[in-house]
């Protein structure tokens, strides 16, 4: 839905500076993009529990980071975002890949359909729900309101691969 | 590696690393390290990770060194919180902090839930030998690795170590602490990480 080099001039205007990610097949393809912004540096973790985690201790030390993931990896990671966004409190965003929502192909039946955004309801994420190019705007603006209201956020992207 | 190791008292272990640390440095606890390392005294650079999610504290400590890369981060965990995340040292050793120390206090136990054995530990393994932190740590690509067992070459040697160029790797087998509990919240978590990055924004490191 969206290139690299869009993805790349979002966050820069967003005021991110490090992006905490693991990719899968759409957000894989933006990561050169990503590394080539003089105003980002992608740091790249082994496990999606992890991001929240580097993210805190970069919001911590006074980076904005924003962490990169697939909803899978975000099923994965309850734990830490839960001791992260609520314990700790720290206004992290993120922009979560949103598997076989534009087609279901490669996985007829794909469970993450059912699952991913009821728990981000479960988890008190306000979330903006994206599924055609002409949206990429609102990302930018749900982000400015989260920062605004010290509160995390975060962007769902629709896919359409596995 | 057998079980029969030499191990220094955790709270000696602590107790050298609260001597040795500078003003400036961030000090990051987890579990028992957060419980023994509270007992000795505050600063507003510490960070005992209570509550926490167990595993994360090297990851926290990941986005620190890389958000002050002036500044001095260390991160104390224990074995069975490593175990947890084993990645983490993978994802420290990518990015290569210069600045990010990692202490590792193995007791070969979950000691705050009554002492059971890890699943690296000799005494639930199959073949008998604890788990090589030593070798992961140089695998995965740690610039400088330590392994101290006695207290005394660990107070002797803990100035070298932190001024190490790392990121760097320490292991320190310790003793279990008898009838240990868990860490007490020093106070609302959310207020501690607002003093903390403010005391970071402002510091002179």
């Amino acid at each position: 839905m969206f290139s690299g080099p869009e993805i790349a001039a979002l966050f820069t205007s967003m005021g991110i500076t490090h992006v905490v990610s693991i990719a899968d097949s759409t957000i894989g393809a933006w990561h050169p993009a990503i590394e080539q912004s003089p105003d980002l540096r992608l740091v790249r973790v082994c496990r999606e529990g992890e991001a929240w985690a580097v993210a805190a201790g970069l919001y911590l030390g006074g980076a904005t980071p924003l962490v990169l993931i697939q909803c899978t990896g975000f099923f994965e990671s309850g734990d830490s975002l839960r001791n992260v966004l609520h314990d700790w409190q720290l206004p992290i965003f993120s922009v979560i890949g949103y598997r076989s929502y534009l087609n279901q192909d490669t996985l007829p039946g794909d469970t993450c359909l059912a699952f991913t955004e009821p728990l981000l309801d479960a988890w008190r994420i306000d979330y903006r729900l994206i599924t055609a190019p002409s949206q990429l705007d609102e990302i930018r603006t749900h982000y400015f309101a989260c920062r605004d209201a010290g509160t995390p956020g975060a962007a769902l992207i629709a896919e359409g691969k596995a | 590696m057998s079980d029969e190791r030499e191990r220094m008292p955790l709270h000696d272990a602590m107790l050298t690393l609260h001597r040795a640390r500078r003003a400036d440095d961030v000090v990051i606890t987890s579990m028992g390290a957060a419980r023994e390392w509270m007992a000795l005294g505050a600063s507003s650079l510490d960070l005992p990770l209570v509550p926490s999610s167990m595993g994360m504290a090297p990851a926290i400590g990941l986005g620190l060194a890389l958000a002050q890369p002036h500044r001095r981060i260390i991160v104390v965990n224990g074995d069975g919180a490593m175990l947890m995340n084993l990645g983490s040292l993978v994802s420290i050793t990518a990015a290569a902090p210069a600045n990010l120390t990692l202490i590792l206090e193995d007791n070969s136990a979950y000691e705050v839930t009554g002492a059971q054995p890890t699943p690296g530990a000799a005494a639930a393994r199959a073949d008998a030998t604890n788990v090589d932190f030593v070798a992961m740590a140089r695998a995965c690509g740690f610039r400088s690795v330590y392994h101290y067992r006695s207290a005394d070459t660990w107070a002797r040697e803990v100035d070298e170590v932190l001024a190490a160029t790392g990121p760097t790797f320490v292991l320190l087998d310790v003793g279990t602490v008898p009838g240990a509990v868990g860490p007490r919240s020093p106070g609302p978590a959310a207020a501690r990480a607002r003093k903390l990055r403010r005391e970071l924004a402002t510091g002179a490191a």
